[in-house]
């Protein structure tokens, strides 16, 4: 089906299952019960979901791929953003032409970095990326301002000559919108005690994801993500069969460039601003976490992580005090409070804690992610062994 | 001119924090070929055992006899100091004023340990694992500390001034024929290039003069042969981490009274140290060295107000832009040995 095997296709079934039918499976708490802080089914948080699972897609089809750790991916979803808003203070305040934009520019600004980079492997890939990526954090804070508009970050304004479109509406500025379509127009559908929410920006937003995620497919069981799995597991030999590794992996990079560029661009369209704080390494160092955590180098991983991140940062730092001494309530006052004073470090402003320790523990005990954690629960069940993904599996024999 | 030479002692402090965390960095990566994301944690770690100690030497109690009536004829118990109590005043405010060389005595057990722990309860298990796995659970490491720093000391920058004597500034420009005030420089600044100098040739004279030192040297070059002539390089190794981790600890106390410590000073140093260690030559300690003072120098001319409006924004991306220069024009770093790292 669509040219993918009927492995795939049913993958790309739960994907689309999983998006469009999200706002459901993300809302399984009645909105007046307690455990109503579980949800997650609000626009902006799934809209999070989406787009930072495109950007780890993109991520994936590098690293995943090739091996080679960018550190520096986050710049091209900043020039993206700032391409994307850009578009809406100048153009007009439809979506469509903002994201083709942060997509082109991302790209055009990922093959002067790849060029350079991919002169070099391994670590020092890893660090000229850094070093790029640091450059344009650094110049768009300073030299760029005019561009950028430094700290306070790129936002619209009541005056923008927008060439195709209105500057202003009732004295306010016009939202982005697809065609007339509202990216914050939300329906809210109420079942008993359930609210769903259908956010008309989170659908595009997902609908794109679905497109990226197919794509992806289609990279990853091509000809080409087959060549780019060679210079992964031995790039050596791959030179010595004479074969120019260099436009593939330059191939491979403008595209994850792209991906993420594509992220920046529907980041603009759901909230149009953008800030020079999303190019910075902690933010590459991110989308590295949402990949590994995920499994890199599978298909689903990247999405799986991506979502697991945001969903747990976004709960974890709800979290409080208070909310602790609830749950452990049942418990004996003191050891209510010796539990709530030992988890408290974690939670609130304390997830970067909890993420660092997580990442390390995938890191040290499940490098696959958690694709590979499910791979082996569902071993346990099976009595044959899981017919293994060959994209996660390491090294061919030498 | 005088331009030129502030320029230069300006340049001097920074590089010599650049030389002695890259001068770590290379160890661990000559030695163990362990790529330390987390290497930035450990000065920041250093940094925050100055101001654990000055905070320790604060501590105090209220006095047991009344010291006086305060305004409302009520007996009043001022705070003493402990360390008043145990050494009598004056040697006590000595004591509080000298924390943070005092500080130094203190960090190194603390390093130490820190290095040890992390060699043998982490960075062990990494050894064969790719390089991309060694960067990745280094930078977790690097998040857990940073966080279980902010934890303990919050968000904000922490001041931690340097001795009394120490906070004037010196005129140089005097002593060079200049007009008074043209280049002065600050005592503390001097103190920290002094010592940057003292630790690094200590570091380089116990490679180069020791049986042990040997050893290690010999160990970088050819692991395996080492390993066997029957010598246990790898508890040399860790030792080694346990050196590198306490120079770069100590390069943070130090540094604690130029820049007050926060908990991400780590992170902002460590990716400029990584820069220095690939302009240097991965591998290469004089390299690294070299390219600290280099890079440092260089970023603080670039910061003159003549080259900013030549080039607005230079002193941001200078050393970045040095870095892909280099890399791209000789890979192997100003003073990288062939084969080492190469692809």
């Amino acid at each position: 089906m669509l040219g993918l095997q009927a492995k795939d296709f049913r993958l790309l079934l739960i994907v689309v299952a999983m998006t469009m039918l999200a706002p459901f499976i993300l809302n399984p708490f009645p909105v007046n019960s307690a455990m109503a802080q579980f949800n997650a089914g609000y626009p902006d948080l799934m809209q999070r979901f989406v787009i930072f699972g495109i950007f780890a897609i993109g991520f994936n089809i590098l690293f995943g791929l090739t091996g080679y750790l960018s550190f520096g991916h986050a710049a091209f979803l900043g020039v993206g953003s700032y391409a994307g808003v850009w578009m809406l203070k100048l153009l007009t305040m439809n979506v469509v032409p903002a994201i083709l934009l942060s997509v082109i520019v991302a790209g055009l600004f990922s093959v002067i970095v790849g060029y350079v980079s991919l002169r070099r492997s391994g670590i020092y890939f890893s660090i000229l990326t850094l070093a790029f990526a640091q450059m344009s954090f650094a110049l768009a804070y300073s030299v760029l301002t005019p561009l950028t508009n430094g700290e306070t970050g790129l936002q619209l304004s009541l005056d923008d000559p927008r060439v195709l479109g209105v500057t202003q509406v009732d004295g306010t500025i016009p939202a982005p919108h697809l065609f007339g379509a509202s990216m914050r127009a939300s329906y809210d559908l109420v079942l008993g005690g359930w609210q769903f929410t259908f956010n008309v920006g989170y659908y595009l937003s997902a609908v794109v994801l679905v497109l990226a995620f197919y794509l992806a497919i289609r990279i990853f069981r091509s000809p080409f993500g087959l060549m780019l799995r060679a210079v992964k597991s031995n790039q050596q030999r791959m030179s010595y069969t004479g074969l120019n590794l260099k436009p593939y992996m330059l191939a491979a990079f403008v595209i994850s460039g792209m991906y993420a560029g594509l992220a920046g661009g529907l980041m603009v369209a759901m909230d149009p601003l953008a800030g020079a704080e999303r190019m910075q390494w902690t933010a590459s160092g991110e989308v590295v976490l949402m990949t590994i955590l995920g499994g890199a180098g599978t298909l689903i991983g990247p999405v799986l992580g991506a979502g697991f991140i945001k969903y747990f940062e976004n709960i974890f730092s709800k979290i409080n005090d208070t909310v602790l001494h609830q749950w452990f309530g049942f418990m004996p006052d003191g050891l209510e409070d010796v539990v709530v004073f030992i988890v408290h470090p974690f939670i609130g402003k304390g997830w970067h804690l909890t993420l660092g320790l997580l990442f390390m523990l995938v890191v040290i005990f499940l490098p696959g992610g958690l694709v590979q954690g499910g791979q082996k629960i569902g071993g346990l069940f099976r009595r044959k062994a899981p017919a293994d993904d060959s994209a996660t599996r390491k090294q061919p024999a030498e | 001119m005088d331009a030129i030479l502030l320029q230069i002692l300006n340049g001097l402090d920074k590089g010599s924090a650049y030389a002695l965390i890259a001068l770590g960095l290379t160890l661990i990566f000559g030695t163990l070929g362990v790529v330390n994301f987390a290497h930035g944690a450990i000065f920041m770690i250093g940094a925050f055992c100055a101001v654990t100690l000055s905070r320790l030497l604060s501590l105090s109690h209220p006095s047991a006899e009344p010291t006086g009536t305060d305004f409302l004829g009520n007996p009043k118990f001022d705070d003493v100091l402990y360390v008043n109590e145990w050494f009598g005043e004056t040697a006590g405010a000595f004591i509080i004023d000298w924390s943070v060389p005092l500080a130094i005595l203190f960090a190194i057990p603390i390093m130490v340990a820190v290095g040890f722990i992390m060699e043998r309860g982490l960075i062990k298990h990494f050894y064969k694992r790719p390089h991309a796995d060694q960067i990745l659970v280094t930078f977790g490491l690097a998040i857990v500390l940073q966080e279980v720093i902010k934890y303990f000391y919050g968000a904000n920058p922490i001041p931690t001034p340097a001795p009394e004597v120490f906070r004037g500034s010196f005129d140089f420009g005097v002593l060079l024929g200049f007009e008074a005030n043209a280049i002065i420089y600050p005592y503390w600044r001097m103190v920290y290039f002094a010592f940057a100098l003292v630790l690094i040739t200590a570091v380089f004279g116990f490679l180069q003069f020791t049986t042990f030192g040997m050893v290690v040297r010999a160990g970088m070059a050819d692991r395996e042969t080492v390993g066997l002539l029957g010598i246990n390089i790898d508890k040399r190794f860790t030792i080694m981490f346990a050196i590198a981790a306490c120079v770069a600890g100590l390069a943070g106390v130090m540094y604690t009274p130029i820049n007050s410590p926060n908990y991400h000073m780590g992170m902002d140093f460590l990716v400029l140290s990584f820069v220095v260690v690939v302009v240097g030559g991965m591998g290469s300690l004089p390299g690294a060295v070299l390219a600290g003072f280099l890079l440092g120098i260089l970023e603080s001319f670039a910061s003159m107000p003549v080259m900013t409006s030549l080039i607005p924004g230079i002193n941001q991306i200078i050393i970045y832009l040095v870095a892909i220069v280099v890399l791209l024009t000789r890979p192997r770093g100003l003073m990288g040995r062939r084969g080492v790292m190469e692809e």
